[in-house]
């Protein structure tokens, strides 16, 4: 890990401007858009789809303590959550709490 | 004037109704995963002031996260850069998506600018559920009541956490990391009013990993604008034959 003012200098020019020059765009190209135009439908489906493939990989493919973790835990217990969500009134705390309590079940029960 | 200054009392309220929104759901879960970042930049090696920093200056979890990853590796700038910005890239039409919401008729373009600061997936989410029970014209003031909070509160959680996550044993360092994705998937299908939402959302769910294994470095790109746009074309077939139907029944 490089030390000092580059640090700062690597997180300026590869962490802010990296991203925000796309909020820019992203606020010069949504102003051009109606409220209810064709072209805002097929915006709000790419958002959607780039939100979902980023949290389906911090799920498949983690990074950190849970990466040790098996797959089929972390899929099993996403999973199970999302059908139990579902099934009941789609209540976000419930799709918050079924996963992460089954997923602390697993690992506990896997002795990590 | 008296009028002036009504409107200007009328966008603190909306302000701090905004402000009101860090006690929500989204934004505590956000907190929670923003513990699990401090502990990772003090495992690579940030120092307290660089974390914070980072997540002032880029307010983007998963960007956070990628930038630290090649920065570990040694990575040069150039290459930091182009994977951060990878990355980054769903923040244009996640913005945009957002903007026809949230503009009033004669917010600068300047103002707009600024708070695109504030919008990342947490705050997205939270604007696309609250926005449209605010009046159009303090919908701006909500918005950046409630991402300026956000952002500061939790670039303070990571200053004030960072060195004692380490200590947390490893279940509950899971847990927290496994907050984020699961609350994303709850919350978006919690909030999607149209069919489009819900097709990219199974879409992008499969392609996103699916084609990290095939294109490592720009599956949520192709995963975005190919998933996003198959469910478009998908639902304007839907839409197109529902309008078809209504008109030989009527």
């Amino acid at each position: 890990m490089v030390d000092g003012w580059w640090t700062y200098i690597v997180i300026v020019v590869a962490g802010f401007l990296a991203t925000d020059i796309w909020r820019w765009l992203g606020v010069l190209a949504g102003n051009r858009l109606d409220d209810d135009s064709e072209a805002l439908y097929w915006v709000r489906a790419v958002a959607t789809a780039l939100v979902m493939a980023v949290t389906a990989k911090l799920i498949v493919f983690p990074t950190g303590t849970l990466a040790d973790s098996p797959l089929w835990l972390r899929l099993g217990a996403a999973g199970i959550g999302f059908v139990v969500f579902l099934c009941a009134g789609r209540r976000v705390v419930v799709g918050v709490a079924v996963p992460i309590v089954l997923l602390v079940a697993g690992l506990w029960w896997l002795g990590r | 004037m008296t009028g002036d200054s009504e409107i200007q009392r009328h966008h603190l309220v909306w302000f701090l109704r905004g402000m009101r929104g860090i006690s929500s759901l989204p934004a505590l879960i956000l907190m929670a995963s923003y513990v699990g970042f401090s502990a990772f930049a003090l495992q690579s090696g940030l120092t307290r002031g660089e974390a914070v920093f980072m997540t002032l200056s880029i307010w983007a979890l998963p960007a956070q996260m990628i930038l630290i990853g090649t920065m570990v590796g040694g990575a040069p700038l150039a290459a930091s850069f182009a994977a951060v910005t990878l990355s980054s890239i769903r923040m244009m039409p996640m913005v945009a998506s957002i903007m026809p919401q949230m503009r009033g008729e004669r917010t600068p373009v300047a103002i707009l600018l600024f708070l695109s600061h504030f919008l990342a997936i947490t705050s997205w989410v939270f604007a696309t559920q609250r926005l449209e029970g605010v009046p159009r014209e303090n919908r701006v003031a909500y918005f950046a009541g409630f991402g300026i909070t956000l952002t500061l509160t939790n670039a303070a959680i990571v200053g004030v956490s960072y060195g004692v996550v380490s200590s947390f044993p490893p279940v509950i360092a899971g847990a927290l990391f496994m907050m984020t994705p699961v609350y994303f998937v709850a919350s978006i299908w919690a909030s999607a009013t149209q069919p489009v939402v819900k097709i990219a959302f199974a879409l992008g769910i499969v392609l996103g990993p699916l084609l990290a294994l095939w294109a490592p470095d720009f599956d949520v790109l192709y995963a975005g604008l190919g998933g996003g746009t198959v469910a478009y074309l998908i639902d304007r077939y839907r839409r197109r034959r529902l309008k078809v139907r209504a008109g030989a029944e009527a």
